[in-house]
């Protein structure tokens, strides 16, 4: 099966700054693909490259099976892209934005509302309101429908759920798993590593780098940490305290807890009793489950 | 389709300029005030030019000479101070502009008569000077008529033509006409511009088939027709209120005014495309603006600038837009007349126009 993105070797710099190095991977049809790095990590350059907006110092993308450099006219009219930034026009209205978009693109609002309905049915209730005055997941929803309303093969999310509530996040990514039974392809990115498990596969970027690409359940099991949790009142003092212990290899914060990552030889109720003699009250430890972003971090140790 | 697409765009300019609470109000409140106030306040007529007289001879002549310059209209006798010292002192305190001394025996010998005038005001020096001239100048003619003296027909006579009574109103009119185009084609498609920037939609449209030059074209209609409505605001006022009507074809001034708003959104565009902040765009505009207004012909004529500086003003758009303005205005000039100035227009507006769509980049880095 082809690809609908096929990203070989890309480099870009930004003057001195090297925002993608040697970037390599491939996205198959119909799947969801997550990219997933901390803000400045080159999620948005990727972006902006595979969108046309950008042209590669070295390597070369192919987007359905187009050239992003050679063909770009073609392929603009066959993507659909939102961008980070709320891009569509503040002072018109939503039924504004999105028959603009539509008349772009040359299509009919009518002949594709089957795929934005599920999207567009919430704002469709108020058309006259300007789009600069919505909420951050009404917002989003409505760029969502300006990007999709020429029925795309591909749909390039970058980071559509930053700013927006939790309740907000979800039912976006329930609105995205939707989108899949169209067989429309996405590529999405995110800064929130609790998302990445909603996606089929998932790239992990940081520094320009691509550090694995597998899908959720592949990443977590190449995990191979001997993870545990750790609370106490005082979760700074413990944070300290653990970070000193000879067999802890790493300690972090993680939600509620901190993420104690064993070296060989770990023994929790050994650990308990040192944490008492360094002063630390009604500490507890028990295994942990590794995630995504305890992965991240064990991949990027070495830069920290 | 791309026709289609341009009809899009401009219906979606249409629509953001009838949302927005300001701009389509200014577009007409702007010329309309300019043009009520702005004619009664600058003028160049000049009224009340104080006169400060010493009379050294007090004779029947002297007297009539005063009477005479008091009775005329432009000027107004002051004081008469009793020697030139005196004069120039009131000169100083800003009570006389212009100091007249009649010397001893002067209505028998006909001796010198002195006039100076105060330069810091320079055109109500000048024109004080002059008035006091010829209403001396009249006096003495008439005197010497009544004592059956042969006295030559006034020695000069001056006739203005095409503004006979020097209206200031006929030169102002048509050049506040050519400020607003200026000031209006220029900054909204710059700023228009430049806040797409600012919001991110370009970013959005940059990714859409839209061609560059179908995007660039959407941006400077909408102003060629503001030019259009704001030069009918003009000329509807120009003559309602002051009676000001153009002499010549209102075809001339239209097509003018649609060549000179491409050649400054044009100009906007570009500046635009090449700035990434508001602040930046503004601050370029304005120093084309201010070149513009100052080097066009608009406040001083270009025919008294230095030889260099002529020269330069064939690089000043507005320029030929202002000289066009004023020849159909006042003179009635027809296209045949015009043509070289038509002709420049136009290849600054294929200029400006071109300028503004190979700037637009789609992509960068590339």
């Amino acid at each position: 099966m082809t690809p609908v993105v096929d990203v070989r070797g890309v480099t870009k710099n930004y003057g001195t700054l090297r925002a993608l190095d040697g970037v390599s991977f491939s996205v198959a049809p119909g799947e969801m693909f997550g990219l997933i790095g901390p803000d400045g990590a080159g999620k948005s350059t990727l972006y902006r490259l595979l969108a046309t907006l950008l042209v590669p110092d070295t390597g070369s993308l192919t987007v359905l099976g187009l050239d992003t450099v050679k063909d770009y006219r073609a392929l603009r009219s066959r993507i659909g892209y939102m961008p980070e930034r709320f891009s569509l026009y503040p002072d018109l209205t939503i039924a504004e934005n999105l028959n603009f978009f539509a008349s772009i693109f040359g299509v009919d609002v009518k002949q594709n509302y089957d795929l934005i309905a599920p999207i567009f049915s919430q704002l469709a209730k108020f058309p006259d309101r300007p789009a600069g005055k919505l909420s951050g997941g009404m917002k989003q929803k409505l760029a969502l429908s300006c990007a999709l309303i020429h029925r795309p093969p591909l749909l390039l999310l970058d980071e559509p759920t930053t700013g927006v509530d939790a309740v907000s996040r979800n039912e976006f990514w329930d609105m995205l798993a939707s989108l899949r039974d169209y067989g429309i392809t996405i590529m999405v990115s995110t800064s929130y590593m609790d998302e990445a498990t909603r996606c089929d596969r998932i790239a992990m970027i940081d520094h320009g780098r691509i550090l694995r690409t597998d899908t959720p359940a592949g990443l977590v099991a190449g995990l191979d940490e001997n993870l545990y949790n750790a609370a106490a009142p005082d979760m700074f003092r413990l944070l300290e305290a653990l970070r000193r212990l000879p067999d802890v290899a790493d300690c972090y914060t993680f939600g509620a807890t901190l993420h104690v990552v064993a070296a060989p030889g770990f023994n929790p109720a050994a650990a308990l009793a040192r944490l008492k003699e360094m002063g630390v009250e009604g500490a507890t430890i028990y295994p942990a489950q590794g995630v995504i972003e305890d992965l991240f971090i064990k991949l990027t140790r070495n830069e920290r | 389709m791309q026709l289609r697409t341009l009809g899009a765009l401009l219906r979606k300019e249409l629509v953001m300029i009838l949302h927005n609470p300001l701009i389509p109000r200014m577009i007409v409140a702007l010329p309309v005030m300019a043009l009520l106030v702005v004619p009664l306040v600058a003028t160049f007529d000049v009224k009340n030019v104080e006169v400060a007289v010493v009379d050294d001879d007090h004779s029947q002549l002297s007297r009539r000479i005063v009477a005479d310059l008091d009775a005329s209209p432009e000027l107004v006798v002051t004081a008469l101070p009793p020697t030139h010292a005196e004069a120039i002192q009131l000169v100083e305190q800003g009570r006389a502009d212009v100091v007249l001394s009649i010397p001893l025996h002067f209505e028998r010998n006909l001796s010198e008569i002195d006039v100076e005038a105060n330069g810091v005001n320079a055109t109500k020096g000048m024109l004080g000077m002059q008035y006091v001239v010829s209403s001396v100048g009249s006096t003495l003619r008439n005197v010497a008529r009544e004592q059956g003296r042969d006295v030559a027909a006034d020695d000069a006579s001056v006739i203005y033509r095409f503004n006979p009574t020097l209206n200031f109103r006929h030169y102002m009119v048509p050049a506040l006409m050519v400020f607003l185009v200026i000031m209006i084609c220029g900054f909204l498609p710059a700023l228009n511009l430049v806040s797409e920037k600012e919001t991110g939609t370009i970013e959005a449209m940059n990714v859409t088939p839209v061609s560059r030059t179908v995007f660039v074209l959407s941006k400077l209609i909408p102003f060629w027709v503001t030019g259009l409505i704001v030069v009918t605001v003009g000329i509807i006022i120009g003559s309602t209120v002051y009676g000001v009507v153009p002499a010549g074809s209102l075809g001339g001034i239209y097509l003018a005014t649609v060549l000179l708003s491409l050649v400054m959104s044009g100009l906007g565009v570009t500046i635009a495309n090449k700035s990434a902040t508001m602040l930046q765009t503004i601050f370029v505009m304005f120093a084309f603006i201010i070149i513009f207004q100052l080097m066009g012909g608009l406040l001083t004529p270009i025919g008294s600038m230095p030889e260099w500086a002529q020269c330069l003003t064939y690089a000043i758009p507005p320029r030929f837009f202002n000289e066009i303005m004023r020849a159909i205005y006042l003179k009635g000039a027809g296209f045949g007349e015009l043509r070289s100035q038509f002709l420049w227009l136009t290849v600054y507006a294929i200029l400006a126009v071109t300028c503004a769509a190979v700037t637009y980049k789609k992509r960068s880095g590339g």
